[in-house]
């Protein structure tokens, strides 16, 4: 498998679900220091699962592309669900390991997504999520 | 040591570059299969066997702490530390070893000087002048020092046509007659060599003191404080073959006398009763503490490759591969190369930044490295020149060495073709 395979170069040349959300409930905002990749994610949230998703932003092919990958997979389920996600998630996405360098391109969409779905449940963001 | 007369090194009035590779153990290491292409001298240099030799024999022969112990190996260390400062002093023309303070690296030194001279000179409506191309580290100590004392920071603008300082903005700031003008001598974006010769003696003439961040320029060319005439002049040993953890402040001896300490403890002292001190003398007064000791030999022994390649010839090889670089980037479609142009690289180190069509600098660099090519790609520390200036969020940088060669950017123009590839670009 390659990092740059045909699919993540096609969701970052054609994202889904890229925009914003009319009657978003939970967003949040994250900023990678260290390429300067921006994301925000927008979240619908009904009876404890994620209705409806979207993000925007600027960054690398890997951040962008899995930003899009995430959110499609992302659509129905429970906060629960999300909550224990973690690198693997990201990792089985992108069917690769983008190794030490570029990981945090590839976890920065999952991590703000955790963060708005801890600030919507009035809970802290736990260290597993920090550490992203 | 007689590292001079060895000709090896030298093809004619050259480097012979193969000869000089062989001295750089991480060069032979190999990244996914292929040579390693350093091109990210610019961000911290790779290190010769010289400099490694040096550090391992401090620790296995003459491992001791200076200027306390009165046995053999102790006195050898004080020696071989004091010896290093003396390199450096010749390297750069300072006076003498009085003036050079030995820090952690250039961020260290410019922060010295924020604390240890601005703190106390600086206040309330007083201007201070950096320019649109400083690294973070000449710009956010700055930041918090006029946050602090209500002083008010001013930018030179760069001559976007350029890459140069623009010549209106430095006078019309220097009206406001800054107390500091704190200026790099080259970019680590653009390359861009500046003047700080003629905007030392402009500055001065404001009654402004000057600070020079000499990161980018000691490491790739002869510099002269004198000369210069720099009232402070930062530099870090990493970037110029020696160990991380050690760096250069030279500074004016008048103006270390009357500066004060900002960290206290052992070393910087004569002598401590309940309520009061005597400092040391110069430079030891801004040293408190044990010394990086094998960072400081380490420095020696850099100074001593640097001097036996010769600071011209280095720079004459280096402005040999920027021309190289450039033309050949020049016949790549959708590449823009920033900084000074081909006719102007008597104003422009080793350091050329790009970018490829719309692909990040990321995607590019991790694409490069597949090849085993190390490149730079990020805003470089400089967010206001990246960001503002060139508007972009991130650039890609290669940046050359005497250990570089053509091959090398031929390695990295092939690796271009190979980001086109991917991202479907022409
Ligand atoms: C122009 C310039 N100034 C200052 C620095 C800071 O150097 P250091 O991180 O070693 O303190 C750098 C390093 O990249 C630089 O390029």
């Amino acid at each position: 498998m390659d990092l740059y395979a045909e699919e993540i170069i096609s969701h970052y040349e054609h994202p889904h679900n890229k925009g914003k959300l009319d009657a978003e409930n939970a967003t949040f905002h994250e900023h990678n220091p260290l390429c300067g990749d921006e994301i925000t994610i927008h979240l619908h949230i009904d009876n404890g699962r994620v209705d409806r998703i979207s993000f925007e932003g600027n960054g690398c092919a890997i951040s962008m592309g899995t930003a899009s990958m995430l959110t499609d997979f992302i659509k129905g389920k429970t906060l629960e669900e999300v909550e224990k996600m973690g690198v693997s998630t990201v990792i089985d996405l992108l069917g690769i390991d983008p190794g030490p360098g570029r990981l945090k391109c590839a976890t920065l969409s999952l991590k703000t997504l955790k963060e708005a779905i801890f600030v919507y449940e009035h809970k802290s963001v736990d260290s597993g999520t920090r550490n992203l | 040591m007689t590292l001079s007369q060895n000709s090896e090194y030298f093809a004619g009035e050259s480097l012979n570059v193969d000869r000089i590779r062989r001295d750089f153990p991480e060069l032979s290491v190999k990244v996914n299969g292929n040579r390693l292409v350093y091109l990210d001298s610019a961000a911290t240099s790779q290190k010769p066997m010289q400099v490694i030799r040096a550090v391992d024999e401090f620790y296995s022969r003459y491992n001791a702490n200076i200027h306390r112990g009165v046995y053999k190996i102790a006195e050898e260390a004080t020696a071989a530390y004091t010896e290093s400062k003396e390199k450096v002093a010749r390297l750069i023309n300072a006076n003498g070893i009085e003036e050079i303070v030995y820090v952690r690296n250039a961020t260290e030194a410019i922060n010295l000087v924020a604390l240890g001279w601005a703190a106390h000179n600086i206040s309330k409506g007083d201007h201070i002048l950096i320019s649109e191309m400083e690294h973070h580290s000449n710009i956010v100590p700055w930041i918090i020092l006029s946050n602090r004392a209500g002083a008010v920071l001013d930018y030179v603008e760069i001559d976007k046509s350029t890459g140069l300082l623009d010549d209106n903005s430095l006078h019309e700031n220097l009206e406001k007659s800054p107390k500091l003008v704190a200026i790099t001598q080259a970019s680590n974006v653009l390359g861009t060599i500046n003047d700080v010769k003629q905007i030392a003696k402009l500055a001065h003439k404001r009654g402004a003191k000057v600070l020079v961040d000499a990161a980018q320029s000691v490491p790739h060319m002869k510099v002269d404080v004198r000369d210069i005439d720099s009232d402070f002049f930062a530099f870090s040993g990493h970037k110029m073959l020696a160990p991380t953890g050690i760096g250069v402040l030279h500074a004016k001896a008048e103006i270390l006398d009357r500066m004060e300490p900002v960290f206290g403890g052992g070393d910087m002292i004569k002598s401590v009763e309940y309520h009061s001190y005597t400092p040391n003398d110069l430079p030891w007064k801004f040293e408190a503490g044990t010394a990086n000791i094998e960072g400081g030999i380490g420095l020696g022994a850099a100074v001593d490759y640097l001097n036996m390649l010769g600071m011209d010839r280095i720079r004459r090889h280096e402005m040999e591969i920027t021309k190289y670089a450039l033309e050949r980037l020049q016949d790549v479609s959708n590449v823009t190369v920033y900084g000074p142009s081909l006719d102007m690289l008597e104003s422009r180190v080793g350091v050329v930044s790009f970018s490829l069509d719309d692909v990040h600098p990321h995607d590019v660099a991790t694409i490069f490295d597949r090849d085993g090519v190390a490149i730079r790609a990020g805003h470089h520390c400089a967010m206001p020149l990246v960001t503002k200036v060139i508007g972009k969020p991130a650039l890609s940088r290669m940046s050359f060495y005497m250990y570089n060669g053509n091959d090398d950017v031929d390695a990295a123009v092939k690796a271009i073709g190979e980001v086109k590839k991917i991202f479907r670009i022409k």
